[in-house]
């Protein structure tokens, strides 16, 4: 993904906080509209979000940190989300999460050759897990194999 | 032309349907048949996705789950005729699972193109909408009150006396926000209705708009549906252009318009207040009430929050009559739940009934029991914060009061279902990690008493002084539930109490450590 996005400029950045439409131009929607352009958010947008939205360094700072999605490095190549909530829990999902991290040889939230494994609450595929998200693509019935493929098209897709 | 319909749910995409239609389009170019494939909703019956239906002129036939390699021999076995062969399930409307459910707000959902508005019109769609532009605010307020419609986000208060406030309230600016931040482990439907009927919700709070003199509506939908985002996003456009979104709802004069509005990641952001806050661009903190959201909610203004589901029935009550809708239920609890059959179930799906229907009977008889095929342990209701009732509780109604009563609650109707592998104090453990994951970290109890809930249910379940663990567990959930201001924190403790009530051997597995 991160091939295809353009570089951290802060004059980039600016322009961006400054096309939010008028109803936008709250902390939040800067902060995803930035992370969306650059794939996450460098210390620097904090300063920038805060002069242009007249807004406290503290508050940004406070709801960059608040949410789960919002980056504060650098994003991988290959965004594995794994649900560990119940409805997945009763059908595996904890097996399927030590399989994972034996197979990748690293823990949920780590990254391995581009690849970050992270735990997420509930993809909204209750009835089909476990279920597992690869760079925005949800797959239903997962197993360690079902995941490897989808990490596999996904590196392709980038090459 | 031959319509050919296969699922865009992302359910049913999560398990092949993209690659599925793409495959029986090429089939269909190939053989030189002239037919459409619809990219419809899901008919909610999951197990069976992706479930390609084929228009007859006896009705709709289904086949499924169809896989990408079973394509071919579909295609040379007389899909397009629909003709009758493996994968056959017949006409899907007859189905007993579907037949004998009663699909109110769930009607069109996997029968039209959800983006297609005159399907929607050819289903009854608008209809709602056309009657609340002609009538008084005031009237549209009576018949949703008259409905009996309780929000159906998980509190369950009446509809109609929230619209009733917001339609009272003085205020300049007024607004609709749709809470679509469906965060519960067991559910889907608010997901499933946006992406395979989205009209039905925009005409829902188009109507809410006209009720309360509210011009401008909100949906907040959680990123982790992105599908969702983008089929509302259409469908608000294609609504605009149509007239009945924008400067003059269908001329009436009135303006109502709607905008997405997405999350970024935060389960207690699902709270109404909390909700309001990140719509304000801030961290998603719940606020105390009073003040009320509908006297002074999103900028302070008089707001109307309700759950998607909420929303999407009133198009019908409108429509309709209240009267119809109140018919169904039982109690105090009217019309029907939209009940989410998940987790470890051999049919997982959509059951939408009139409240009233047990618990078993929608595990062991739509549900069919356990996907492993194991006895079934447990069940979830309710969500993430919601009680485990054990497999031999199941003849409790569901309905808001008499699961109250018995030591649970309703929620978003999710149901869980977990076989005897499941290991109780885990569960409970996990509920104090959840917490403790996604507290806001407002008020005490909830952000210090789940990280201490987890250390307590680990020194339970290793036997270090069990009970006067057991008995300081006692103690932090009381502490939790009176002492947090929103469900996050209050209700915690339900699932805990519950596995430590109906599952006590689970934590008592290892053997006594004496310090």
């Amino acid at each position: 993904m991160s091939a295809l996005r353009p570089s951290w400029s802060a004059d980039h950045a600016v322009i961006v906080v400054r096309e939010l439409p008028l109803v936008e131009r709250l902390i939040l929607p800067a902060l995803q509209r930035i992370q969306h352009t650059f794939g996450w958010v460098p210390d620097e947008s904090v300063d920038l979000i805060a002069a242009e939205l007249n807004v406290s360094r503290a508050e940004v700072v406070g709801v960059l940190t608040y949410y789960h999605d919002l980056r504060q490095s650098p994003p991988p190549d290959v965004h594995v989300q794994v649900c560990v909530a119940e409805a997945c829990q009763s059908v595996g999902s904890r097996e399927l999460v030590s399989n994972l991290e034996a197979a990748y040889g690293v823990p949920l939230g780590q990254r391995v050759d581009g690849v970050e494994f992270a735990a997420v609450y509930c993809l909204g595929d209750c009835a089909l897990g476990p279920a597992a998200m690869v760079n925005g693509r949800l797959l239903g019935r997962c197993d360690v194999e079902r995941i490897r493929d989808a990490v596999a098209s996904a590196q392709e897709v980038r090459a | 032309m031959i319509r050919i319909y296969v699922p865009r749910d992302s359910a049913a995409r999560s398990v092949g349907a993209d690659e599925v239609a793409t495959a029986i389009e090429a089939g269909l170019r190939d053989r030189g048949v002239d037919a459409e494939v619809v990219r419809n909703g899901s008919r909610g019956l999951l197990w069976l996705e992706p479930l390609v239906e084929v228009e007859t002129p006896a009705g709709r036939v289904g086949y499924g789950p169809v896989s990408v390699s079973d394509v071919k021999g579909l295609l040379d076995g007389g899909l397009a005729e629909g003709a009758e062969q493996f994968l056959s399930l017949g006409l899907v409307d007859e189905m007993e699972w579907l037949a004998s459910q009663q699909r109110v707000t769930f009607a069109r959902v996997g029968v039209i193109d959800p983006l297609d508005l005159d399907d929607y019109r050819g289903h009854g769609g608008l209809r709602g909408l056309e009657r609340a532009v002609a009538i008084p605010a005031e009237e549209i307020v009576a018949d949703v009150l008259a409905s009996g419609l309780r929000g159906r986000g998980g509190a369950g208060f009446p509809a109609g006396i929230k619209w009733r406030t917001v339609l009272e309230a003085e205020g300049d600016v007024k607004y609709v926000c749709c809470n679509a931040d469906e965060g519960d482990s067991g559910t889907f439907a608010d997901r499933m209705l946006m992406e395979g009927d989205p009209f039905t919700l925009l005409e829902g709070m188009a109507i809410a708009g006209l009720a309360t003199g509210a011009s401008q509506g909100l949906i907040y939908v959680r990123s982790e549906y992105p599908d969702a985002i983008a089929t509302l996003r259409t469908a608000i456009d294609i609504a605009r252009v149509d007239g009945w979104l924008g400067p003059d709802v269908m001329g009436s004069g009135r303006a109502f318009d709607i905008r997405v509005v997405e999350g970024a990641g935060s389960y207690v952001c699902g709270e109404e207040t909390a909700m309001l806050e990140s719509l304000e661009g801030k961290r998603g903190m719940v606020r105390p009430k009073p003040p009320i959201p509908a006297l002074r909610g999103l900028f302070g203004k008089p707001t109307l929050v309700n759950n998607v589901l909420t929303l999407a029935a009133v198009p019908g009550i409108i429509a309709d009559g209240a009267a119809a809708y109140q018919a169904l239920g039982m109690e105090r609890s009217r019309g029907t739940q939209v009940f989410q059959l998940a987790g470890n179930i051999a049919r997982g799906g959509i059951v939408e009934l009139a409240f009233g229907v047990t618990l078993g009977e929608l595990v062991e008889g739509y549900g069919g029991g356990t996907r492993s095929g194991r006895p079934l342990r447990a069940v979830q209701v309710g969500g993430p914060l919601g009680a485990y009732f054990p497999a031999d509780t199941l003849d409790v109604p569901m309905d808001y009061e008499a699961l109250a009563a018995a030591g649970g609650l309703l929620g978003h109707g999710g149901i869980v279902a977990f076989d005897d592998t499941v290991d109780m104090a885990a569960q409970a453990r996990f509920a104090m990690e959840f917490c403790a994951v996604e507290s806001c970290g407002k008020c005490t109890p909830c952000r210090v008493g789940s990280t201490r809930g987890v250390e307590v249910i680990d020194k339970i379940t290793a036997g270090v002084e069990r009970e006067r663990n057991l008995v300081l567990l006692e103690d932090l959930c009381t502490t939790m539930t009176d002492g947090s201001l929103c469900a996050m924190g209050g209700l915690t403790p339900l699932p805990v109490r519950s596995a430590l009530a109906h599952f006590p051997e689970d934590f008592h597995r290892a053997t006594e450590v004496r310090p």
